[in-house]
């Protein structure tokens, strides 16, 4: 019996993976079509308006050196070649190679994404908790108010006027400062990541507190609900151990996929607050038309991101005992 | 919606129907707001568009530089002493017509995909998912600003990268409900009947999933303006001297603490926008979903 289960599971779980590469092989195709329509090429970029005075022999050569004169296909499989092995291509610019560059920026984003995370969920839920417990009554229009300023306020909006006002009032400014890791300057570091992750957390907060008001309300609504009433236990108790347990499963997709968001969408929080994670080194990498920095970093955003929602899908059956029964 | 609730649904239409949606949706409050926030945009895009603003929004008055805000200059003057009212009406007709596009783009083609795939089937609906999956697998902003650097910058190119992003969730919203329909019994007596499948398709199939898509148009449309203000903002939306809601608030940066205005109006505009797009879908849902109440 246990044993049939554990072998659906993993057959299932094979499934899943099969379909997760499949999908990553589309991912690399359409990033590396994209990058390959982009107006003028790496030589143009990187030679600016001199590129006009070279010779066609020379300009040949340099397609030869940067291997883009080779036949598209064959671009693509190198590529997604030396990815497989490691090998994620060099910035022309910088001369760095783009796995140290990826590697040192992971963990920023990983840092800022789950500091965010957090703020939204402390935010979020108890707003969404303080709105469903009474439906249409002033708390709840309150409670709504704050998360459609959420969605509605863009964060370039709330960062550009964050970092203007907060260092003219308090001649604060952080990240005005060169930046920070955290194993270098922890202080500095959090205080460095507290707007950006302020910002990102107040927008987070909105689409979390909407799923949960939502999916409270259904739960309460439910005959076990009346039944824990009936028994006399106490509302409060009642509101987290009974409703807000059964009603997380939408909760936990909600906040698995704005987490998987903000691994590469954090870009122009990052880009306001100069923080180098990964959003940045895509953006300076568009900018800069260094195709191995942007496609590399866009396919690890993209596995990152397939990932968080694999994790995401297991977490259901952490969260949910009848979702791992059936 | 699930398979389960579709029928109840449908059969609760009746005496709600009789009120027609447009005055449900001025009866719920959401819904009037949310007009009139609308309204105050698509009036001041309108205004841009015909030209009836009160200045050029490009033209520069060096001497009137940094006015705040006054009879003339309704909302000030920015560092040019270019008039701010009317570039943030100009602004607004530029994201307006970004995000009318964008929607009606991705709305067509993902109904239509999300359509086929979900009354088909395989063999039609594994590639249809497949390209969904596909770009699901991108944040939507980094795969918007990918997919508009490519391309050479215009309104329209803008406008057709944030569509692609939006097109796999018009599949995933049409899709669900056709698989219910599929099986509908109407739906089965119409393919007795000999129907041709073009008739079921668009005269059963389509009528039953428009409140669902209208809804999620709406929100599309939110999207749209954010995804296209935070493309100005970094430089890659529609190119200068267009004037753009986000990259007015990138020039405003470093110049609000000393002249707050020039932040204010573009800044309202996107929010005043957005909330006004979802609050209508909230009170459009209200209002094409007879399960809810009008006063719930």
């Amino acid at each position: 019996m246990t044993d049939q289960r554990v072998r659906r599971r993993g057959r299932r779980l094979a499934r899943r993976l099969v379909e997760i590469g499949l999908t990553l092989v589309g991912v690399a195709v359409l990033v590396f079509v994209t990058l390959r329509v982009i107006p003028g090429d790496q030589i143009t970029a990187s030679l600016g308006t001199e590129a006009g005075d070279l010779t066609s022999a020379q300009l040949d050569a340099l397609r030869a050196y940067y291997g883009i004169d080779e036949p598209l296909v064959n671009q693509f499989t190198g590529w997604l070649g030396s990815v497989l092995t490691g090998n994620l291509g060099v910035s022309q610019g910088s001369g760095q190679s783009v796995l140290d560059m990826t590697l040192s920026a992971l963990p920023i984003t990983l840092e800022l994404a789950v500091i965010a995370t957090a703020i939204g969920l402390v935010i979020g839920i108890p707003l969404a908790l303080l709105s469903a417990s009474r439906p249409n009554s002033l708390r709840d229009a309150a409670a709504q108010t704050v998360g459609l300023a959420g969605l509605a306020i863009p964060s370039f909006l709330l960062g550009s006027l964050l970092i203007a006002y907060v260092s003219k009032w308090f001649r604060y400014n952080p990240n005005s400062l060169g930046f920070a890791r955290l194993q270098e300057d922890p202080s500095l570091n959090l205080q460095q990541m507290l707007f950006p992750a302020l910002v990102l957390g107040f927008g987070l907060a909105a689409p979390i507190m909407r799923t949960a008001r939502s999916s409270l309300l259904e739960v309460q609504s439910q005959d076990f609900v009346r039944t824990a009433h009936g028994k006399g236990v106490a509302p409060g108790r009642i509101r987290t151990r009974h409703v807000l347990r059964a009603a997380l499963i939408p909760i936990v997709t909600m906040t698995g996929i704005q987490f998987g968001y903000l691994l590469g969408g954090a870009i122009v929080v990052e880009q306001i607050f100069s923080v180098p994670g990964l959003g940045r080194q895509v953006l300076l990498g568009l900018q800069q038309k260094e195709y191995a920095v942007v496609q590399s970093t866009v396919l690890v955003i993209a596995l990152l991101f397939v990932l968080v929602n694999l994790v995401t899908d297991q977490l259901y059956r952490v969260v949910d005992p009848r979702v791992r029964a059936a | 919606m699930t398979a389960g609730t579709m029928p109840a649904h449908m059969s609760a239409m009746e005496p709600a129907s009789r009120v027609p949606v447009w005055r449900r949706l001025l009866r719920s409050r959401s819904g009037l707001v949310g007009l009139i926030l609308t309204g105050v945009v698509v009036v001041a895009a309108l205004m841009a568009m015909l030209q009836l603003t009160p200045f050029d929004p490009v033209s520069q008055r060096p001497v009137d530089r940094f006015s705040s805000p006054n009879l003339t200059y309704l909302f000030g003057t920015d560092q040019f002493g270019r008039d701010i009212f009317s570039r943030v009406a100009a602004g607004a007709g530029t994201s307006l017509l970004v995000a009318i596009v964008a929607v009606a783009v991705a709305s067509l083609v993902g109904t239509a995909a999300g359509v086929v795939a979900g009354y088909f089937g395989p063999p039609v609906s594994p590639p249809v998912l497949g390209v969904a999956n596909v770009l699901f697998a991108f944040p939507p902003l980094l795969l918007a600003l990918a997919l508009a650097s490519a391309l050479t910058r215009t309104w329209f190119t803008v406008a057709i990268a944030i569509a692609i992003v939006y097109v796999p969730i018009f599949i995933r919203v049409s899709r669900g409900p056709v698989l219910a329909l599929r099986e509908a019994d109407f739906v089965r007596a119409s393919r007795v009947l000999g129907f041709t499948t073009a008739r079921i398709l668009f005269r059963h199939v389509v009528p039953n999933i428009t409140a669902v898509i209208i809804v999620q148009v709406t929100l599309a449309m939110s999207w749209a303006v954010l995804t296209e203000a935070s493309l100005s903002f970094v430089g890659l939306g529609t190119p200068p001297p267009a004037p753009a809601l986000g990259s007015m608030v990138l020039d405003a940066k470093s110049m609000v603490t000393s002249a707050w205005w020039t932040m204010v109006a573009p800044g309202a505009m996107i929010i005043v926008f957005v909330v006004g797009l979802n609050l209508l879908g909230d009170g459009l849902r209200d209002a094409l979903d007879p399960r809810y109440d009008a006063d719930r």
